[in-house]
């Protein structure tokens, strides 16, 4: 990619700080400390590279100030706890630990998929989660994570450090889980992931100003996890998935930000680069020969993306892949999506009867997307009144802005017929 | 200064009195706020803007026995009013929030003639002013 000096500097800087961190928290073993001096560090090349050009070696400039600060902090720290008259051999420790300055910065594979683990460690929140991994991982700063999210930077500093916090005393060591835990955290860090396209997905359509894109950060640090784990067939999958539904950004929104649904949008607009990528991801991922949820859903995305229209989409498969989804995961929100598929293959009124006896499912209880879908069938079965009223009921329900008015919209063109 | 401005709607049923319009009504509706806060973040003057989902789904939160939330549900029949949406604008002086608090109020309605929302002006409360000398 192409671009000024300060974004391609931007980018470099987010391509090289999980190797820094790694290698520092490696060396140094208290990661809370690595992180905040490689913020620190990153910071000042943000302020002097522009100014200065880039180092030969950005890496390692950048550990060297990593280092540096991380060695004052661990002085100043000592030199209070001397103070306050600690036990005098954990300070020797310290000091030795901290006494060669000089040390090369020595980057390894796996340490961001070992960065990606702690990030996604089970003793955080998925809000802290999402955040840690942004920053740590990311390379992106504090105040561009609070922006993306909304929050002040103060606020989204505090979460970062509550998360560091709650790292520190579940006491997970630096490196990669044993094989037996893999596959957990593998699907935990994976999860985050998903979590931070979503957001990205589901916030493009508001006002941009100067925020983050969400959604490509998720895709770029998928696309690093894919290299690290290319032997799983989900963590393959979910990029597929992201691909294929990124595939589809330019048509999702009108002008105004406006939602436009997959069947109004104009399909010209999908990606055709990006499909083709996803889709060829995809076949390679399910060809490992272990289905799982997100090859699942990204077949589904490629069947949207490969039809020219609603009415030419291979729906029986779409409703035979929810089937097996459904069963693998047992989510009521992937029956709800299944009914949708249901009713393009044998009609609204099947549909609806899915739908009926999903809605009695506790966890969805007077759920929107419940209303919205039994209005979308009702609308298609020619049953006026009652597709009015569950627009309405979902308009109601929804906390998403532009779905509310989206909803609202589709309520008013059924009332005004 | 900080000012809040506070778009209140008379509660009705607890539903969007909007779902009844027809469709070019809502969108001149959404577009009209879309333009207000864009014209806002040019000037330098937004904060903040929400819009709060309907009345129908709020609560009532009390301090309860060893500080548990006693919860009720809405909507609350007594209040004749609800809190819509909300703007928190920056601006050199109290004119200036008068001014936009009327454009606001303006919001076209179902017919496209301005709604003539009442909105509450209310200063944001901020830090001690400088001392003298």
């Amino acid at each position: 990619m192409t671009g000024s000096p300060a974004r391609s500097i931007e980018h470099l800087l987010r391509e090289i700080v999980p190797q820094v961190l790694g290698a520092l928290t490696r060396r140094h073993r208290d990661f809370a400390a690595a992180e905040d001096a490689v913020q620190e560090a990153l910071i000042d090349a943000s302020v002097q590279w522009p100014l200065e050009g880039i180092p030969e070696n950005p890496g390692g400039w950048l550990y060297q100030i990593a280092l540096r600060r991380l060695t004052d902090h661990v002085r100043s720290d000592a030199a209070r706890r001397r103070r306050e008259e600690l036990v005098a051999n954990e300070l020797a420790n310290e000091e030795l630990q901290m006494s060669s300055t000089d040390e090369e910065f020595e980057p390894e594979q796996d340490d961001t998929l070992v960065l990606l683990f702690m990030c996604s460690h089970s003793s955080l929140t998925p809000a802290s989660a999402i955040a840690l991994t942004l920053r740590a991982v990311g390379g992106l700063t504090t105040r561009e994570i609070g922006a993306a999210f909304f929050v002040s930077e103060a606020t989204m500093a505090q979460r970062i450090s509550r998360a560091k916090q709650a790292i520190k005393e579940s006491n997970v060591p630096f490196s990669l889980p044993s094989i037996e835990d893999r596959a957990q955290r593998l699907e935990a860090v994976m999860h985050v992931l998903y979590l931070i396209f979503n957001e990205g997905y589901a916030s493009s359509s508001g006002e941009k100003l100067q925020r983050v894109d969400l959604s490509h950060e998720a895709i770029r640090l998928t696309r690093a996890l894919s290299v690290s784990a290319a032997d799983s067939p989900e963590v393959t999958g979910l990029l597929a998935l992201m691909l294929l539904t990124d595939a589809r950004r330019a048509a999702r929104t009108g002008p105004g930000g406006e939602l436009i649904p997959l069947d109004e949008q104009d399909r010209a607009l999908w990606d055709p680069a990006l499909i083709e990528e996803g889709t060829t991801l995809v076949s390679t991922a399910i060809g490992m020969g272990r289905i799982g949820p997100y090859q699942l859903q990204a077949a589904i995305a490629a069947l949207h993306d490969e039809a020219p229209s609603t009415e030419h989409t291979d729906w029986a498969q779409i409703d035979a892949l929810y089937g097996l989804l459904e069963r693998m995961t047992d989510n009521p929100m992937v029956r709800l999506s299944r009914a949708v598929a249901t009713a393009m293959v044998e009609g609204p009124d099947a549909g609806l009867r899915v739908v009926e006896r999903i809605a009695q499912d506790v966890r969805l209880k007077d759920h929107y997307r419940v209303h919205a879908v039994r209005a979308h069938l009702y609308e298609r079965a020619g049953n006026r009144d009652l597709a009015l009223e569950h627009y309405r009921l979902a308009a109601e329900g929804t906390a998403s802005l532009p779905e509310r008015n989206y909803l609202l919209v589709k309520a008013a063109r059924i009332a005004s017929k | 200064m900080k000012f809040m401005l506070m778009m209140n709607m008379p509660s009705g049923t607890g539903d969007y009195q909007i779902s009844r319009w027809p469709p070019e009504a809502i969108n001149a509706h959404i577009q009209f706020m879309k333009d207000l806060n864009r014209d806002l973040m040019k000037t330098g003057e937004f904060v903040e803007a929400q819009g709060l989902t309907p009345p129908g789904q709020a609560k009532i939160v009390r301090f309860g026995k060893g500080g548990a939330p006693v919860v009720s549900d809405g909507p609350f029949p007594e209040t004749k009013e609800f809190l819509a949406g909300y703007w928190i604008i920056e601006v050199e002086k109290r004119e200036r929030a008068y001014e936009i608090a009327a454009r606001a109020s303006g919001a076209p309605g179902p017919n496209g003639q301005p709604l003539v929302i009442p909105i509450e002006v209310r200063e944001v409360m901020g830090a001690p002013p400088p001392s003298e000398g």
